[in-house]
């Protein structure tokens, strides 16, 4: 039975079937038949400017374009005719005539679309012999190289800042001969996706600046790889030449990332050749650091740590680890902690409420597929500077919200979007949790659910933004309730998670947590949690989670991958119990100086691409790979230190050969884990008072992880942040700080002078103060805050 | 993002634009930018500043690089100040094989200037510009809103005089 939405055409005599209404480009590509094209990519809206994919079809008057000609039943296509080469010739010629035969010193050279086709396609002698045209190259930001005179006006990069990164940044000024792509006016390119234009671009016009002149593409050998900085868990290829890591660019997975990279995965390998990583083993003795060799460093590590417990065993240790790390170095931490009896450990660092952990789900996940996220109808995201936070996660939901999705934004601070927001709820800290309540509050009244006892304040009264919230999570098919970073890190956590969860419940909507790093879902499943075991059972008795263990500080404590003053909810108090602690064994890619400051013995371990590992993605995605360029210096796998130091300790199950079998192990352990965002019990989470002026602290884009941090092309961007604070202008107003340059900032004990910033976007009672940046208050990332004249 | 800009618009070029935006459907208020850029390059002596441009964006709902793309396209808007008198000599391709090389070189002799300039007193600037349409009459140029066409120097010199 012949299928209504397919057509059959001919395509060099080849019965091709394609769908009605697909591109005859489209149809080809499936097949294999090659049709040369620049303007034409699969991700973006057809601009038919080049010609370059000009073919024969029969009974049309003339070549026409392939990537902008509907297929139609029965039409006849010659792509390699003489009227088809003759054209693609011709248009060839045409491409050529302005551009500079500089491929020996263009980087793309090599890896060039225009070169490739031009072999294909191009004469051997140029007829043209009058004046090439030049043009003169914008600054447009430390990430993107141009070269315009190499352009040749596919308009690809324009069509990408306007269809995906939602911005138009780059544009074609001019016409004919004097058409130029720049930003007219030069200022950086402002997306959190800007890099994709350098792969879209099919001739040399715009390059990595970082990777500019360092290699050529032969010379390179490539390694799949996991970006770790986000939940997301893009897919990319990492390119070597020795042991350095060159460039990072998209491995395309349709489920994930789709063909693109966010700027913070794709530059973060920086990070990796930066000039203080620690390539030594190190010892403080009388104050003082020394370097020793890995057998002096773990047996002082392991003394270290096996006095510190004393007498009391593990019950003096605590464990924290980066939700960065891999899930095998995360499942052997977990392995050693246990084994030396201390239940103190976590890698929630920039988690700020506890108390209703009990019903954080075993396998939490974001509720669905990284791919459905663009499909839903509706959104409330709580809590997350979304476009920031997770670039792709927010380029998911931007299609759906195009598509006609009503996502609202329920945050301290409206956050620019890049997409139509349906309702934006801007509230501080201390209203967060009212706002939210009031959403919750309409959905009882609209449902009929009764929320549990004490959730929803007594006189909670909805208004119209929050019952329009609720009857669109409500009448939407596929809606989703999303829980961001700054719910994380919020005093109310427990009790923002628990109204998200009835939201969700009552409205049919499907709840999702925003995984905050690359592997924060694989840490869980590795029970890297101080009252969940391997595979999500609860631990016998629990232990002092993130926090906790700070606050009541432990005689030893156990660092994997962690820069305490800028990875933790509360620097000041983690620096504090770090410093009174008799050992602090610091498992790091890096010397911070955090960690000379505070740690005893300093172990070297690989970063992510110098190490075989695993991640699980914020949607349970396993993804693993293999080491791409061996650890500089002494560093080791910390998959192989922590295995060392457990055999050290003498503790059974160290005798892994290699990180598969960790692998084995944690995956066995989860054998029966499916994600599931069900709450395994209901606590009654507690409710601090909040109260006055709260801190906001968000951590920037760049700011997220150690190697991010280090990576000093991404600093450079107009993302990078500065410490300083954003206050409402009532609030400004109302502290006659109007017209202050510097305001003096308390937390709690700490004082310090920042600048200052009165920002409309900020919600009264919020005082935005970025968290993980040098030079920040080190007090709690969202807590009472005082701000006074300097 | 730059702040917003549309007090650079007079109340009158508003209206104006207004009675062009009526033309559109409410959420096409894109199709207005030719006739906003003309109206504020009216009301402006003739030419175009950057500001102005990011206004009738700001007023418009556009991205600002979208309004620079339409506004260095066409020919007929001015990206700096521009002489009492705009000649726009047409040098595509039929205006080209007709000899508008001469053309420009006879103009650029006489006035002192090259494409692009405009002579020091500010009386007249020299325009290159795409095919006007009147190929059938190649070489041509556009002096306001009149063409000339069939050029030869007598022709243009004959014009050349004629303006103040
Ligand atoms: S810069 Fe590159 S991608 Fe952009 S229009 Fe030119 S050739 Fe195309
Ligand atoms: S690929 Fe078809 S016209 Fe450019
Ligand atoms: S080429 Fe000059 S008018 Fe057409």
């Amino acid at each position: 039975m012949a299928d209504d939405s397919k057509v059959t055409i001919q395509v060099d005599g080849q019965t091709v079937e394609a769908r009605k209404g697909a591109m005859l480009i489209e149809a080809t590509d499936a097949v294999g038949i090659d049709i040369p094209r620049f303007c034409y990519h699969k991700k973006l809206s057809v601009a038919a400017n080049c010609r370059m994919c000009l073919v024969e079809v029969e009974k049309a008057p003339k070549p026409l374009p392939a990537c902008a000609t509907p297929v139609t039943e029965g039409m006849v296509v010659h792509t390699a005719s003489p009227l088809a080469r003759g054209a693609q010739k011709g248009t060839m010629e045409f491409l050529l005539i302005n551009h500079p035969l500089d491929c020996p010193i263009c980087d793309q050279g090599g890896e060039c679309e225009l070169q490739d086709v031009a072999m294909g396609y191009g004469g051997d002698i140029s007829r043209y012999a009058e004046g090439k045209r030049v043009v003169p190259n914008p600054d447009i930001g430390p990430l993107i190289s141009t070269d315009l005179t190499r352009c040749i006006h596919c308009t690809r990069c324009v069509r990408f800042g306007e269809e995906i990164a939602g911005l138009r940044e780059l544009g074609a000024t001019g016409r004919g001969e004097h058409t130029t792509i720049g930003t007219y006016i030069k200022h950086a390119v402002a997306s959190e996706l800007s890099g994709n234009v350098i792969d879209l671009c099919p001739v040399g016009a715009l390059t990595s600046k970082p990777y500019r002149f360092t290699a050529r593409p032969w010379e390179l050998r490539q390694q799949a790889g996991v970006a770790m900085h986000d939940g997301v868990g893009s897919n990319f290829w990492l390119h070597t030449r020795g042991s350095r890591v060159l460039r990072a660019v998209p491995r395309d997975n349709e489920s994930i990332n789709e063909v693109w990279l966010a700027d913070r995965d794709r530059y973060s390998y920086l990070g990796l050749n930066a000039s203080d990583r620690l390539l030594t083993p190190q010892v403080k003795r009388d104050g003082a650091w020394h370097p020793c060799d890995w057998s002096e460093a773990l047996r002082v590590a392991a003394q270290g740590l096996r006095e510190a417990a004393g007498e009391e065993g593990g019950e003096q240790l605590g464990f924290l680890a980066a939700p960065n790390a891999t899930a095998e170095e995360l499942f052997l931490l977990q392995k050693l902690a246990r084994g030396l009896g201390s239940a103190h450990l976590d890698h929630r660092l920039r988690q700020g409420d506890f108390s209703a952990q009990a019903a954080e789900p075993r396998h939490p996940w974001l509720g669905m597929p990284v791919a459905d996220l663009e499909g839903v109808d509706a959104a409330l995201v709580i809590g997350s500077h979304l476009r920031k936070e997770q670039p792709l996660l927010n380029h998911r939901l931007r299609k759906a919200a195009l598509r006609g999705a009503q996502v609202a934004f329920l945050n301290p601070l409206e956050f620019d979007s890049n997409f139509p927001v349906a309702h934006s709820l801007v509230a501080s800290p201390v209203a967060l949790v009212t706002e939210l309540a009031a959403v919750a509050a309409a959905l009882a009244g609209a449902s009929g659910k009764a929320a549990p006892a004490g959730l929803i304040p007594e006189g909670t009264a909805p208004g119209e933004a929050h019952a329009a919230i609720a009857a669109h999570l409500s009448e939407g098919e596929r809606a989703t309730v999303l829980l961001g970073a700054l719910a994380v890190a919020h005093p109310a956590y427990g009790q923002l998670a628990a109204l998200a969860r009835f939201i969700a419940d009552a409205s049919g909507a499907c709840l999702g947590f925003l995984a905050p790093a690359g592997n924060s879902v694989g840490a869980a499943l590795a029970g890297v949690l101080p009252h969940r075991l391997p595979g999500g059972d609860d631990a016998a008795a629990s232990g002092l989670d993130a926090r906790a263990m700070l606050e009541q500080p432990r005689r030893g404590y156990l660092l994997l991958g962690v820069e305490p003053e800028l990875d933790c909810w509360d620097p000041a108090t983690a620096a504090s119990a770090l410093d009174q602690a008799a050992c602090v064994v610091a498992l790091s890619a890096f010397t911070s100086p955090d960690l000379l400051e505070l740690a005893d013995v300093l172990l070297p371990i690989a970063g992510y691409a110098e190490t075989s590992g695993t991640a699980v993605n914020a949607a349970g995605d396993w993804q693993s790979w293999n080491g791409a360029v061996p650890p500089p210096g002494e560093a080791r796998q910390g998959w192989k230190v922590l295995r060392v130091l457990g055999n050290e300790f003498g503790i059974e199950g160290f005798a892994q050969r290699d990180s598969r079998e960790v692998l084995e192990e944690l995956r066995a352990a989860c054998a029966d884990l499916a994600p599931d965002n069900a709450a395994p019990s209901a606590p009654t989470p507690t409710q601090p008072v909040l109260d006055g002026l709260v801190r906001v602290g968000e951590v920037p884009i760049y700011a997220c992880d150690a190697v991010v941090r280090r990576a000093a092309a991404l600093q450079a961007t107009d993302d990078h942040v500065e410490a300083c604070v954003h206050l409402a202008p009532a609030d400004a107003e109302q502290l006659g700080l109007n017209g202050v340059a510097q305001v003096s900032v308390t937390q709690g004990d700490l004082h310090l002078t920042l600048p200052l910033s009165v920002d409309a976007r900020v919600a009264p009672g919020s005082v935005w103060i970025p968290a993980g940046v040098p030079g920040s208050s080190r007090g709690p990332a969202c807590g009472p805050v005082t701000i006074d004249k300097a | 993002m730059a702040e917003n800009q549309t007090e650079l618009l007079s109340a009158a070029s508003c209206a104006a634009i207004d009675a062009e935006l009526a033309k559109y459907p409410d959420d096409q208020r894109q199709s207005a930018v030719m006739a906003a850029l003309t109206i504020t390059q009216d009301a402006n002596g003739g030419w175009l500043t950057r500001e102005l441009m990011d206004a009738v964006a700001d007023y418009l709902g556009m991205p600002a690089i979208a309004v620079y793309e339409v506004a260095t396209f066409y020919s007929m808007y001015e990206l700096k100040p521009v002489g009492r008198h705009k000649l726009c000599v047409c040098t595509n391709i039929s205006c080209l094989l007709r000899g508008s090389e001469e053309v420009v070189a006879h103009l650029s002799e006489r006035l002192g200037i090259g494409l692009g300039e405009t002579t020091p007193d500010g009386r007249i600037t020299l325009k290159e510009v795409e095919c006007l349409g009147a190929c059938a009459n190649a070489p041509m140029l556009q002096y306001g809103d009149r063409y000339v066409e069939d050029l030869t120097p007598e022709k243009l010199d004959q014009l050349l005089e004629g303006l103040e």
